[in-house]
């Protein structure tokens, strides 16, 4: 238990004046630190609490230990290809999708239009991308509850489609693969039958882990009723993604603002029910995850289906990137939930502005909300159950 | 261990021997602290966890720094976290090691040039004993970074003034990396994290 006060930037915590417990002996409120070296955090978040005994009053984020200068790299960058890496670096286990959205906004600044195949091969890819990134926050979930067994088997899986990328891109977590008007370079000959044989395996595996994960008694019991997200406050939070609809909202802009090929696609878009407990607690959130890797997995064996063998997928990649003066909003839906590129253009070769509307930061927000009343026990289970990544946070 | 340490006057068969089987134990389960700060964490998840499997050398996640024996830095170091990463490293026990995992806590990295909340490199405020490049490192790439450590944990001493020698690290296609000893990355101690605005600052009161 650290005392927070001498680094705390902030205005002072009014701690409530000592309560005389009837037995002689006098209780307080005490503010401790949680993070940011703590294993559940899911990186350098820290949270100051104000707790009552063992029920959280008050909990404040602090964030900004990550903070990388994104929009500072953008502007020197003279060239908007190379702000792709630093997008890669954002959201760091949902780098496709990163990409994905910035292509796509710079594509609609410049108007140009790429082929079928490349479209094709984008969707594969983010979809991919999403079940390792869902794969990854349920491993990572259940090992802060305290399972560690589902961890090590959602990292086999989430291995398997590193492989597909890697064979693709050469990279395994940062691609630097979906460009501005196209692709890095084509996908391997054996691209096809790889996801085709991944999709086959990865089926039961859903089944698998709903048996060890989703339905444990232990688990159900550390996530259900716990930090219950109504939905109207999330909507006035502005919360996206599978939280949202965790909550029982169902909005995805894949459905509802199509961006890409996905009005092609036939799928569902799923919500949270409250099976366990409440709308929008804590095990929704993470049920949404888990079904939505089905759902990704619909729509990639339609996209392998109808995928066209035939085009260049660098065909409308520009020399030199050097868009009209104006200004675009563009947002696609990460594993995470919306995600915004404002980019400003004055008509030279570097950059204006790219301001990111990042999912992380505006889910975040919520906490405060929520973990009021929960205790400092279920604390793990709220912020692992947003599924947060700092980089995103603090760019 | 501590209390062994550069006690002994000078070396004979039997400390060359104890200290040799001291080192094997000591390598043989290494104790990391479990803390991501950006990417890298991914890769360093992905190592501990079922394909590269960190288990086999005896290498496991420990939450508290006080248990852990050596610190990966894994990932971009900000100015705000550089503080934090000190003190950690102070609470550890020691003998401790640093693995600087990953471009940008190896030196900036991609943030060298223009990140101005970005330490550039993590060697200024911790020692570090091994460097990991990569951006993120491949989990084939730590885990090499680990048997780098464990050769440099097997050359060291007990005997007095003979530090930790240093490692020559054979690797094909380069010249010969030299492992900095403990005595020479003394610099830490006396080094202070560089924020660029209280320069100005001070630079304004001296005019």
């Amino acid at each position: 238990m650290t005392n927070v006060k001498e680094n705390r930037p902030g205005p002072e915590v009014t701690l409530s004046p000592p309560v005389d417990a009837g037995n002689g002996l006098k209780t307080q409120e005490m503010v401790i630190s949680m993070g940011p070296q703590h294993p559940s955090t899911h990186g350098v978040l820290r949270m100051e609490l104000t707790l009552n005994g063992e029920i959280v009053t008050r909990a404040i984020p602090h964030i900004g230990y990550l903070h990388r200068c994104f929009e500072k790299h953008s502007e020197a960058m003279n060239d908007y290809a190379k702000v792709i890496p630093y997008v890669d670096r954002m959201d760091y286990v949902a780098a496709m999708n990163n990409e994905l959205g910035y292509a796509i906004a710079m594509e609609r600044l410049m108007d140009i239009r790429v082929n079928d195949r490349v479209e094709y091969i984008r969707v594969i890819m983010s979809e991919l991308q999403r079940i390792a990134s869902h794969l990854l926050a349920v491993g990572t979930f259940g090992l802060d509850i305290g399972a560690f067994t589902p961890f090590l088997y959602c990292f086999i899986e989430r291995e398997k489609i590193l492989d597909i990328f890697e064979k693709a891109s050469g990279a395994r977590l940062l691609y630097n693969y979906i460009w501005i008007g196209g692709l890095m370079n084509d996908v391997p000959a054996d691209f096809k039958t790889d996801t085709a044989a991944f999709v086959k395996s990865f089926r039961p595996k859903i089944k698998e882990l709903n048996d060890l994960l989703s339905h444990n008694k232990i688990f159900i019991d550390r996530t259900a009723n716990v930090g219950v997200l109504p939905e109207k406050v999330a909507i006035n939070y502005g919360v996206s993604g599978p939280s949202l609809r965790g909550s029982g909202v169902e909005w995805d802009l894949r459905k509802d603002d199509p961006y890409s090929i996905y009005d092609r696609f036939e799928f569902d878009v799923i919500v949270g029910q409250g099976e366990m407990g409440t709308v929008g607690d804590c095990w929704d959130r993470y049920i949404v995850r888990v079904w939505e890797m089905e759902e990704s997995l619909k729509i990639i064996e339609q996209a392998l289906d109808q995928m066209p063998d035939e085009g260049d997928v660098q065909e409308a990649v520009p020399k030199k990137i050097r868009p009209p003066a104006g200004e675009i909003y563009c947002r696609t839906e990460t594993p995470r939930g919306e995600l915004g590129y404002y980019i400003i253009s004055d008509k030279s070769t570097t950059p204006f502005r790219v301001k990111a509307r990042a999912p992380s930061f505006v889910n975040l927000s919520v906490l405060p909300a929520i973990s009021i009343g929960a205790m400092v026990a279920d604390m793990v289970a709220i912020i692992g159950s947003i599924d947060i990544v700092l980089g995103e946070v603090d760019r | 261990m501590g209390l062994l340490d550069k006690k002994f006057q000078d070396s004979n068969i039997i400390i060359v021997s104890l200290e040799k089987a001291l080192n094997w134990a000591r390598k043989s389960s290494i104790w990391y602290m479990q803390f991501g700060l950006a990417c890298c964490a991914i890769e360093m998840m992905a190592t501990a966890a079922s394909r590269y499997d960190f288990d086999r050398f005896g290498i496991i996640p420990r939450s508290s720094p006080r248990q852990a024996d050596v610190m990966i830095v894994a990932g971009t170091v900000t100015l705000k976290m550089a503080t934090r990463i000190k003190r950690l490293y102070e609470q550890m026990a020691e003998p401790r090691y640093v693995i600087s995992m990953g471009s940008c806590s190896n030196c900036g990295g991609p943030y060298w040039e223009h990140g101005y909340h970005v330490l550039k490199g993590v060697d200024r405020v911790v020692p570090v004993d091994v460097y990991v490049p990569g951006c993120p490192p491949r989990p084939e790439a730590l885990l090499q970074g680990f048997l780098h450590l464990h050769d440099k944990i097997m050359n060291e001493s007990l005997v007095e003034g003979t530090g930790s020698k240093p490692v020559v690290i054979h690797d094909k296609g380069g010249d010969d990396i030299q492992v900095k000893s403990a005595e020479e990355t003394d610099e830490h101690k006396t080094a202070r994290i560089e924020f660029p605005q209280q320069d100005v600052a001070r630079k304004k009161e001296g005019a």
